[in-house]
């Protein structure tokens, strides 16, 4: 089957999560129909000093309540992703164990050595310095391939026998959305029937912290983390950090339908625009916000009319959530569809949110049924939106469902989730 | 829908300069390598060449937010934007970067790392909050995002097409010209900027590849004598234009040359040869002529090395050139630097003399130049850089 454009549909066929709220698509989603915060106090290292002390920290299984810095953020994205990528691959029952048939689109942040592995450089150095640093780890393979950019691609291309050279994509917040378009056009050109497209982040430690917190991007409402992150609210003051993976297996329609695969949804559309304006900020005229929407719209061919829900990007600061407002007007005009925003309960996963607000999307459509923004106590009277307060709302006839991602440095990314063709 | 690509226009910076036209020169003048083995010893680098960042980056207050690598990388795009003649056409133009990681301040973690790294760890957790809230400028941030050199080139050039950022060392250099050439093939879109950039006189690089044995160690000798003892490190930034060919007539702008075709994968490298034998899979997929082949060999010195020998063995005829014997290895910048300079050699008519003493002695004149990229790590990729018909 062709879309309007003649190139072949591609289908979700399998969907991985995991967020502050749980490991797994059944928790994560049950929870945030619930409407419960993921939001909590730090426990992974010391609080002293920090503006904001609160995050969706993602423990590992094996970690106590609250966490420690053994791990490193590539390790965490690591551990997420493969346990995103696992969960979808099983629901989607495609190939076999270490046997993917399709590439990997890994959406990520960038790594680098973190404190503790500098202190340990140092201890064993005798030295601050760079230069004795060198000497000391020279011959630690480990350090080189846990931080290189493609190390992570690499061990997890290795584990589930993905093919080809995996991709590493990052666009700031909109990371997870681009690794999706990535995949969803190499089935579109016909290079694959079957991609996987995973986004991922593990970034609460102290230098990611105190960096975003010196922008003034994150929520300094330490006193209740639950209700600290509150998109489109009036009183909002920022965004939450956190943490987790999504993975989507997607696949060439009439593949997925030959091998009698359960289609959940497609990714109909994909959109995208890039902002010249400033490094943090969007132009004030919303052109490249509303470029990415209406690209996302043309490239499914339907109408903003048929557009049922937005998965918001609502990160909760006062300049996002007032430009995706702009931006909803500017397409959807004086009959916008309804839009809410899952950061309010799980905080912004960075480099996940794309991939796991996606994944949420297509849940929507499955289930019916809209997840709530929470802690949406004091309407902004700038932003007149239908934002599902506080409170899931069960829906009939939901088609399509618009997840939008707009990052740092300007990179908006918008995606167009639909139901199945109806037989 | 599989249209004609064309090159057409390079931004080109190492350290024998900037241009395709100094690299043109430079590399047929017997030009020696620009070597630093002072600074990072036992490491030496190949360091920049003095910029005139005004000249692409005219605004100081972007100059000042960001930092040397995203500085080159913004400055090479321009480059490659003036030389296309495409200033006019930014607002459509598509970008994909290839991004390693941004500057650390190197004096604040050389402090902090001798204050606290001894220190217990209760006492040392909040020390280090309280000396990064207070020593990290806020900027600093912004000069560190991988995905901020494709931001800067928006802001500073225009370019607003769409912005995507591969990391992932060589490979990601590769697979981004890869989908830049798909998409433009495909119709999606008409014309787009693509490559990288690699600032190498950093400590926090020296720190990353030195322990993974990839660095050369002493005076650098030509990459075939390595015997895979490392990669010298080489600043280096590469930006292609590349566009189809009836968009390109249309404006009147002959293509420097063809693209015809960019095939990648990753081999597990769990043996001696897997490397080799994934590279000549590849070559399989590309459409070989029956004329003359140069080839650009993008070989960083490293263990891989035997591999890509190996491969090269099956092209006896072929005429090989190995500039990184004078411009070193510039990782995200590698591949596209390669092609670029195969394009320029490709539009001169001509080719490389040898650059490297197991380089091919031959003058023959390719009609296609085939340019290999073996990642250090992970990653093959090859490319066939053919005349702009």
């Amino acid at each position: 089957m062709k879309d309007h454009l003649g190139r072949p549909l591609v289908a979700v066929t399998g969907i991985g999560m995991v967020t502050p709220l749980g490991w797994g698509v059944a928790t994560s989603w049950a929870r945030l129909l619930a409407g419960d915060s993921g939001i909590r106090r730090i426990g992974r290292f010391p609080l002293d000093h920090l503006k904001t002390t609160i995050a969706g920290t993602v423990d590992l299984p094996e970690e106590a309540d609250g966490g420690s810095t053994a791990f490193s953020s590539p390790q965490r994205v690591e551990r997420m992703a493969a346990f995103a990528m696992a969960e979808a691959i099983a629901e989607a029952k495609l190939g076999s164990e270490g046997d993917f048939p399709g590439v990997l689109m890994l959406g990520m942040p960038p790594v680098e050595h973190e404190w503790p592995q500098r202190f340990a450089m140092a201890r064993a150095a005798h030295s601050g310095r760079y230069v004795d640093q060198v000497r000391a780890a020279t011959g630690h393979r480990d350090l080189y391939e846990t931080f290189l950019f493609g190390g992570i691609g690499e061990r997890l291309a290795a584990r589930f026998g993905t093919k080809g050279a995996p991709i590493s994509t990052t666009t700031a917040c909109a990371t997870g959305a681009t690794a999706i378009q990535t995949a969803v056009e190499a089935i579109q050109r016909g290079e694959t029937l079957a991609a996987i497209a995973v986004g991922a982040d593990g970034s609460v430690q102290p230098e990611a912290l105190i960096r975003f917190s010196l922008l003034s991007a994150l929520s300094t409402r330490n006193e209740d983390p639950a209700r600290a992150a509150r998109p489109f609210e009036k009183t909002r003051d920022g965004f939450v950090m956190a943490e987790g993976a999504a993975a989507l297996v997607l696949e060439d329609y009439d593949a997925a339908v030959a091998r009698g695969a359960n289609v959940i949804g497609l990714v109909a559309g994909c959109g995208e625009r890039a902002d010249s304006f400033h490094r943090t900020r969007s132009n004030p005229d919303g052109a490249a916000v509303i470029g990415a929407i209406h690209n996302a719209i043309a490239d499914a061919g339907i109408a903003p009319a048929e557009v049922g829900y937005v998965n918001g990007h609502g990160t909760g600061t006062p300049e996002n959530d007032k430009m995706e407002a702009l931006g909803m007007r500017a397409v959807f005009g004086d009959a916008p569809p309804p839009i809410s925003s899952i950061k309010s309960m799980i905080g912004h996963t960075l480099s996940a949110a794309g991939a796991i607000e996606a994944a949420a999307s297509l849940l929507s459509i499955r289930d019916q049924v809209l997840p709530p923004t929470i802690n949406h106590v004091e309407p902004d009277p700038a932003i007149t939106l239908d934002v599902v307060p506080n409170v899931a709302r069960h829906v009939t006839g939901l088609r399509h469902v618009l997840s939008n991602s707009f990052g740092f440095g300007g990179q908006n990314v918008c995606l167009l989730l639909s139901a199945p063709p109806e037989a | 829908m599989n249209r004609e690509i064309w090159i057409t226009g390079i931004g080109l910076v190492t350290s024998l300069g900037e241009g395709r036209a100094a690299h043109w020169a430079a590399l047929n003048g017997g030009a020696v390598p620009v070597v630093d083995t002072d600074t990072f010893a036992p490491y030496a680098v190949h360091p920049l060449p003095a910029l005139n960042l005004d000249a692409q980056i005219p605004r100081k207050g972007d100059q000042r937010q960001m930092e040397p690598w995203q500085r080159l990388g913004t400055y090479a795009a321009g480059l490659a934007i003036d030389d296309a003649g495409a200033r006019g056409l930014v607002s459509d133009m598509h970008l994909i970067v290839a991004a390693g990681g941004g500057e650390r301040d190197v004096a604040v973690d050389e402090a902090i790392a001798a204050e606290l790294a001894e220190l217990p760890d209760a006492e040392a957790g909040p020390r280090l909050n309280e000396r990064l809230a207070n020593g990290l400028r806020p900027t600093l941030f912004l000069a560190q995002l991988s995905n901020l050199l494709a931001g800067n080139i928006s802001i500073v050039h225009g370019v607003t097409g769409s912005s995507r950022t591969f990391m992932g060392e060589e490979s990601a250099a590769a697979d981004a010209i890869r989908i830049a050439h798909a998409r433009l093939a495909e119709g999606r879109g008409e014309i787009a900027l693509v490559g990288g950039a690699f600032a190498a006189q950093r400590w926090d690089m020296v720190l990353l590849y030195a322990p993974g044995g990839a660095l050369w160690q002493g005076a650098p000798v030509p990459l075939s004598e390595r015997q895979g003892g490392g990669a010298v490190l080489g600043a280096m930034a590469a930006f292609l234009v590349l566009e189809h060919a009836e968009h390109a007539r249309a404006r009147g702008v002959r293509g420097i040359a063809k693209l015809g075709g960019v095939v990648t994968d990753a081999s597990r490298r769990a043996a001696q040869g897997d490397s080799a034998a994934t590279a000549a899979r590849l070559l399989r997929k590309l459409p070989l002529g029956a004329g003359p082949l140069g080839i650009m060999s993008g070989d960083s010195g490293t263990a891989v090395q035997a591999d890509e020998a190996r491969f090269l063995a099956e092209l006896p005829q072929a005429a090989t050139r190995r500039a990184g014997t004078l411009i070193g290895h510039g990782v995200e910048a590698n591949f596209p630097a390669q092609v670029a300079l195969a394009a320029t050699a490709i539009e001169a008519g001509g080719f490389y003399p040898p650059l490297d003493p197991a380089d091919t002695p031959s003058d023959a004149v390719p009609r296609q130049i085939l340019v290999t990229g073996f990642g250090v790590f992970r990653g093959e990729a090859l490319a066939l850089v053919e005349p702009a018909s």
